[in-house]
């Protein structure tokens, strides 16, 4: 007969085991996310239980903000004023010269027969704080998708580009920071129109263009704007400047290093550009033109055929 | 709980308590920090305390449960924290029975080196999908948190200690 212990001393399966499976689960789901991002969905479900909590833990953060800044001395509010009416003043003659500006390249552009670019929603979001994630460079701001931010939107400020959103929950967004290792942005050079792509440089905060030859003509100090051929960040936002040149003739590309032209990990306030900005009208597809292009090559076999047969 | 101290008889551990000190812990955790590698884990040292006190309770299902809602609220790679704290409840078990037998400070310094592998396996995780190293910033968020050990400790056992009152008929 068979001693089975009594069900008091059943604690279920060892812990090695239960180490074992749940090593494995994690390590599938970490592979399932970075690999093939499948895991988006488990993600927004499992928020609904955190996002209570963290709109609490941001709570206090918010009311002492709002307290503060209603203590704030008079005369530090008389000197913003000043301050920003001198800015208001500045920035109004500039917004003049545009808006000449805008409707003479509208009125060229209309002579060029180019489609015309509409006038994108753009959204003004606080930075409620940076990324809890050692590893990466991110903030969040405090509009989401009931504000109208839909994930990959470029984000600005007064000074340039900021970043690009990567995640969107209803009432905060996810913004990858240009400096992020991953984040990747199409530029161009103000001074010779020189195309490159510029990529974060990690725990430095700045820029690094990659890719460009050793003997790419690039000096410090040359002024680096969004190209806008990738259809996402509108064309001609100051991203950067050149900072540092390193050629090297071992090497087959020039290491180029920026600093960013925006206040990318100080700033307060960004701007979060809407959809109708980022995708101007795009060309067509190549597909109606292939099914015309089948007719002559059909047409163009007999006639091949043709000599082969007489010959 | 040195041997050679007086050990206090605690009352059993309700489930609300401990549900409850999760939730502050994941609270706290989510509270704006500036420098997030600077902060304590506030979840993996609770977890780490119910772990060593109350492993028939608390174990790896609810450590791997709670690594999951922080990678969420974090907005990091799925899974990573999920197997630092299932990682750091096996080794808190384990060695459970071998911590309380120290005076708070020697507790302290098993959390200290538990907390500093759960955090090793995470960065392992984010260095193999292809993120940054950091710097070394990253061994000061555990080192504090070990160091909040004993406040942690006392605050959790808290709702568990019987009222001290003298009563001199009483046999114990």
């Amino acid at each position: 007969m068979e001693h089975t212990p009594p069900p008091f001393f059943k604690r279920g399966p060892a812990p090695l085991v239960r180490l074992t499976f749940f090593a494995l689960l994690s390590l599938a789901l970490i592979v399932i996310d970075a690999r093939f991002r499948y895991a988006e969905g488990l993600r927004s479900a499992l928020s609904i239980a955190t996002q209570p909590l963290q709109a609490v833990a941001t709570a206090p953060a918010a009311v002492a903000e709002r307290i503060s800044t209603y203590f704030a001395g008079q005369s530090r509010l008389r000197e913003e004023n000043a301050e920003l009416r001198a800015k208001l003043l500045e920035a109004s003659q500039t917004a003049q010269r545009f808006e000449a500006a805008a409707a003479e390249a509208a009125r060229l552009r209309r002579l060029i027969g180019a489609a015309e670019r509409l006038p994108g929603t753009v959204t003004p979001a606080e930075i409620l704080y940076t990324g809890r994630d050692p590893f990466s460079r991110k903030i969040i701001v405090d509009k989401g998708t009931r504000n109208g931010v839909r994930a990959g939107s470029p984000v600005l400020d007064e000074w340039g580009v900021v970043g690009q959103v990567t995640r969107v929950h209803a009432l905060f967004s996810e913004v990858t920071l240009l400096t992020d290792k991953d984040q990747a942005i199409p530029v161009q050079v103000v001074r010779n129109g020189l195309r490159a792509v510029a990529f974060g440089a990690g725990t430095s905060g700045l820029l690094e263009l990659r890719f460009l030859a050793a003997n790419a003509e690039i000096v410090n100090g040359d002024r680096i704007v969004t190209s806008g051929i990738d259809g996402t960040y509108p064309p001609g936002v100051a991203v950067a400047t050149v900072a540092r040149v390193e050629r090297d003739t071992a090497t087959t590309f020039a290491r180029v290093f920026c600093q960013p032209a925006a206040a990318v990990e100080r700033g307060r306030y960004v701007l979060v550009l809407g959809p109708e900005a980022t995708h101007p009208a795009k060309p067509r597809e190549a597909a109606p033109e292939r099914e015309l292009d089948k007719r002559p090559a059909q047409t163009r076999r007999p006639r091949r055929k043709g000599p082969d047969g007489a010959g | 709980m040195a041997p050679d101290k007086p050990q206090h008889i605690l009352l059993p551990v309700r489930v609300s308590t401990i549900v409850a000190s999760f939730a502050v812990a994941l609270l706290l955790n989510f509270l704006p920090w500036r420098s997030i590698a600077l902060a304590p884990d506030f979840v993996a040292l609770t977890l780490a305390f119910w772990c060593i006190r109350q492993p028939r309770l608390v174990g790896l299902g609810i450590g791997w449960l709670l690594g999951l809602l922080t990678d969420v609220g974090n907005g990091v790679l799925l899974g990573q924290h999920a197997l630092s704290y299932s990682l750091l409840a096996f080794g808190a078990i384990t060695l459970s029975r071998r911590i309380l037998w120290f005076a708070l400070w020697g507790q302290a310094l098993h959390v200290a080196a538990l907390l500093l592998v759960a955090q090793a396996v995470g960065t392992a995780v984010r260095l193999a999908a292809g993120a940054e190293f950091p710097g070394w910033t990253l061994a000061v968020g555990p080192l504090a948190g070990a160091a909040l050990w004993p406040v942690v400790s006392a605050v959790l056992l808290a709702p568990q200690r019987r009222p001290i009152d003298v009563d001199e008929t009483r046999p114990i």
